[in-house]
């Protein structure tokens, strides 16, 4: 049956050229299933390569997998839930097993949700899991995207990959948005009634937006199978192709890593697939699940029971959607109510249509070029594939924090009546200092962000100049204390001094012979100020002679006997404090 | 254009690094010369208790296989209990509260059931796998300038011999066709996702032409009875349907097409504190009708302080001063709630005698028209 059994006269020439080979001939064949299969899709050859591709370790690398793997234990949930979930406005009147909502009269699909609740056995369970794990995948696409951010990992060649990443977490939000509205309880509804709000809001086009999205007047019975399709169908299919090609993507370019001692821009430092990578990822998805069930188990999420049905009429206090469109709300709540005018009658809704349609599109647009702005600013087109140490990015990462606060003051913003009751503050007053946070937060904490960057920066020169503080305390016969410094090992130190500093780029040039303006200098010009925006500030990584004056300072302090510890500035002074000063000179 | 060979596009250009020390490649990085560190290579490699001592192997191979027994006990547990277990069953869970029986143990023994396993692959890589770091080479992604070039070589051959460079009227009816042909696929789905009914949204069925022109009374939502003035006490809140929504209910049909519109909230306060003539005179002895959706989004504004007589709208904090005729004191909506004029029928019951003067909720493009 199998005929890879036959030896082939091209392995005689390969003999010994591999280990991997001689165990190849020393192991049983390939037969069985496996030669079944090989006889037919030849996939023996690409197994080989794949078992031994390198990945290399981090615990933040782990986000990213976390992301996958809640999504693949949402896409597994859903299924479950798809067997019993009538998604179906139809008004019905319920007669299942919850007793205080007997005899209410409900939409088929708030009854088939109490009824996976309380009347299918493990309902609960399987519905319980398919929530948490959507709150979890977009946390962890949230933070793996942070993490790519702060580390650059997003640099040439894998751009393309980030737009993809960028695109997927807004279709997560998006999905999980029309998953919590399917079960038709009163706080979704609620939520389904502010999103035709919104699209009553755009200009000119609002009200024909609302009416084709709901098939006529609000709330119709067209929303629910609508956004059931959306769902189940259209979102998943298009998340799963860009996370596929995502993930062949990182296949492709072979994953990133943290600089460190034999790691550099052209290798790939780590354990190979087969098995350390199956047993350990692999593993990693049983625990993100396993943790996923047990959350399910004690802690309830979106008790829809407590809420009751959809009535456009009664409504909940403290209404929020889940925590991923938390911004969003947020920003409807900041925006004043006199953002709204008319012009020759027609309404224009400004206090709702930027927090509500153009908010989402316009932050995920930012995110989504930032790599090209990056990349045009410092001109650099080579590959990279070591990561940043944020720190020695100092502007990128204090761009990020400042985009962080923005987003943390927008979330705040969506829990501002809880703010209020449980601090027993004015939501006025609340609301009031977060319109002012919206605008003080970024640019104050872009400053503090850059500083601290800046700052462990210096750290790290000193620490390699002058050596790790040991904490012990020697005191020499002479009176003198002095604080032992231990010196790095060469592998302690290359993590601090790997790394490029770049300095920011000059206009040499950009008149004519006339003295106008050439036109390629105006865009120069407009590059130089960013590059002098990002790199104007730098701290340069210490170089070895610089390392090695160090030591002679300190031998020549040994012998002045004025132990100079303190002392920051490497020894033939002046010009070595230029450097370390370099952001000040800059000005 | 290939963009890895960067350095000599950019040279003409006029950017260069700012410290001047004649380098003018970009991105302009300090790196200079030979005053670097070098790469000290992967550090030596540590072997861990289970690679030279075959007892600690041994004991991690243990723990690994217990860790796998207690995954197929906890499977065990949810397969007893899934039928064990009856659905009503409830227990108070410590720190938690009542909890639902079947939940806690099948999702908690499903959750060790999968952790478990989790938990021991990890070990087990951890202790017995290889834990040896291997490198890799990489290479730059870009195909090498003869391997593009024939890519384009063929790319360019497959396109001559479609001919289309030579004609051009195939390019352009392909185009043509090509650039239409989703017009209709796009037309069905757009076409037909309506109605659309525009004057509809300025419409609620409080306007008495709904009911034959006679004034409409106030019913109790959701228990459709009348309500007589005396019932309104001072103080007093009704969330309010109109008498012509029973006949939605008992045709089973756009009953919450109505309702969305036609929710009231009646109050009735100190007709002295009222500072607005106009809702005095719409009220009744300072009971007064507005519209309870709210003008931002369209949320129910359910929440009403007695003592500042403010109505708060729950999802995005809109306020509304009742005693200023519901105009906005805070929050992101833009204009007053609707008031409805009420009046008191012969037999003593509320009645609105005129539908709201403008259209209700949210705002929307032709809504001032």
């Amino acid at each position: 049956m199998s005929t890879t059994n036959e030896t082939r006269p091209a392995e005689a020439l390969r003999t010994g050229d591999r280990q991997a080979d001689e165990r190849a001939s020393a192991t049983k064949p390939l037969g069985g299933i496996a030669g079944w299969m090989d006889d037919r899709i030849g996939a023996a050859k690409g197994v080989s390569f794949l078992a031994k591709k390198v990945f290399p370790d981090h615990w933040s690398f782990m986000l990213g997998e976390i992301a996958m793997y809640s999504m693949i234990v949402c896409l597994l949930t859903g299924v479950f839930l798809t067997f019993w979930f009538v998604p179906s406005a139809s008004q019905v009147v319920y007669d299942g097993s919850y007793v205080p909502l007997q005899g209410v009269t409900m939409s088929d699909a708030y009854r088939s949700t109490l009824a996976i609740s309380f009347d299918i056995r493990g309902g609960l369970l399987i519905r319980q899991i398919h929530h948490w794990a959507a709150l979890i995948f977009v946390v962890s696409v949230f933070v793996h995207m942070a993490r790519v951010f702060f580390t650059g990992a997003f640099r040439k060649p894998r751009e393309i990959n980030w737009v993809f990443g960028t695109i997927l977490s807004l279709l997560a939000c998006i999905e999980g948005f029309a998953g919590y509205s399917l079960p038709d309880d009163l706080l979704s509804g609620t939520g389904i009634r502010a999103m035709n709000g919104f699209m009553q809001s755009a200009p000119v086009i609002g009200s024909y937006l609302s009416y084709f999205v709901f098939g006529g007047a609000f709330p119709g019975e067209a929303i629910i199978p609508r956004l059931y399709s959306a769902h189940v169908l259209l979102i998943p299919a298009i998340l799963v192709g860009l996370f596929t090609a995502h993930i062949l993507l990182v296949f492709l370019h072979k994953h990133t890593q943290f600089p460190g001692p034999g790691r550099t821009n052209k290798n790939v430092v780590g354990y190979p697939l087969l098995p350390v990578y199956v047993a350990k990822a692999g593993g990693f998805f049983f625990i993100v699940f396993g943790v996923i069930a047990l959350i399910s188990a004690v802690v309830t999420i979106n008790p829809i029971w407590a809420y009751g049905p959809y009535d456009p009429s009664p409504i909940t206090a403290g209404s929020q959607p889940d925590w991923y469109m938390g911004f969003a709300d947020g920003a409807l709540r900041l925006l004043p109510g006199w953002l709204e005018f008319e012009t020759f009658g027609f309404t224009w809704s400004m206090n709702i249509f930027p927090g509500s349609l153009i908010l989402l599109p316009l932050m995920w647009t930012i995110i989504g070029v930032y790599p090209f702005v990056e990349a045009w600013v410092t001109g650099d087109k080579r590959e990279h594939h070591l990561l940043d140490r944020p720190r020695n990015a100092p502007t990128r990462t204090a761009i990020g924090i400042a985009g962080i606060s923005m987003y943390v003051v927008l979330f705040l913003a969506a829990g501002n009546d809880l703010m209020a009751i449980k601090l027993h503050l004015s939501i006025n007053d609340i609301t009031q200092t977060l319109r002012v946070l919206f605008f003080v937060a970024p640019p104050v904490s872009f400053w503090i962000t850059k500083r601290i960057c800046l700052s462990l920066q210096r750290a790290d020169r000193q620490k390699v100049l002058h050596g790790r503080e040991t904490g012990t305390i020697w005191r020499y016969a002479d009176g003198r204390f002095e604080e032992i410094h231990a010196q790095l090992t060469p592998e302690e130190r290359w993590v601090l001094v790997q790394h490029e500093s770049q300095e920011p780029l000059q206009l040499t040039a950009g008149k004519d012979a006339n003295g106008v303006d050439t036109p390629i200098a105006r865009k120069q010009r407009l590059r130089a100020k960013f590059s002098r925006f990002y790199f104007k500030d730098r701290v340069a990584p210490p170089t070895p002679s610089e390392l090695e004056a160090a030591h002679h300072e300190h031998a020549d302090h040994g012998a002045a006997l004025d132990g100079g510890h303190e002392a920051i500035e490497p020894a033939g002074a002046g010009q070595e404090r230029e450097t370390i000063k370099a952001d000040r000179q800059h000005d | 254009m290939n963009d890895n060979e960067t350095t000599d596009h950019e040279k003409s250009t006029s950017l260069v690094p700012a410290s001047g020390d004649g380098h003018d490649r970009l991105p302009a990085s300090l790196i200079a010369g030979d005053d670097q560190f070098e790469n000290p290579g992967l550090p030596a490699h540590v072997h861990r208790a289970a690679d030279d001592d075959p007892a600690a192997a041994k004991r991690a191979e243990r723990q690994v296989a217990t860790l796998f027994g207690l995954s197929m006990l906890a499977t065990l547990v949810f397969l007893v209990s899934y039928f064990a277990i009856p659905d009503e069953a409830t227990f108070f869970f410590p720190g938690i509260g009542m909890a639902k029986t079947q939940n806690v143990v099948l999702g908690l023994s499903l959750g060790f059931a999968i952790f478990l396993i989790g938990i021991g692959a990890v070990h087990w890589a951890k202790t017995l796998m290889s834990d040896e770091e291997i490198i890799e080479e990489r290479h730059e992604q870009a195909s090498t300038p003869e391997q593009r070039a024939k890519a384009v070589a063929v790319v360019a051959e497959g396109v001559d011999s479609t001919q289309l460079p030579r004609r051009p009227l195939l390019k352009y009816s392909l185009g043509g066709a090509l650039g239409l042909f989703a017009l209709p696929l796009g037309l069905q789905v757009v076409g037909s996702l309506g109605p659309v009914n525009i004057d509809e949204l300025g419409h609620t069925i409080w306007d008495p032409k709904d009911n034959d022109g006679k004034p409409i009374r106030l019913m109790r939502d959701p228990e459709m009875t009348p309500i007589r003035f005396d019932e309104v006490t001072n103080g007093s809140v009704f969330h309010v349907m109109p008498e012509t929504l029973q006949k939605y209910i008992d045709e089973g049909k756009h009953v919450l097409e109505a309702r969305a519109k036609a929710a009231v909230i009646l109050i009735r306060l100190d007709p002295d504190l009222i500072k607005v003539q106009k809702a005095k005179d719409w009220g009744v002895d300072g009971a007064l009708a507005y519209s309870k959706i709210c003008t931002h989004v369209g949320c129910a504004v359910g929440l009403y302080e007695q003592q500042t007589h403010h109505l708060l709208c729950p999802c995005h904090q809109s306020t509304f001063d009742l005693t200023e005729d519901c105009a906005v004191i805070f929050g992101p909506a833009r204009r007053p709630l609707p008031q409805l004029k009420i009046t008191v029928d012969d037999a003593g019951y509320l009645v609105a005698t005129q539908g709201f003067q403008e259209p209700v909720g949210p705002s929307y493009w032709e809504r001032a028209r």
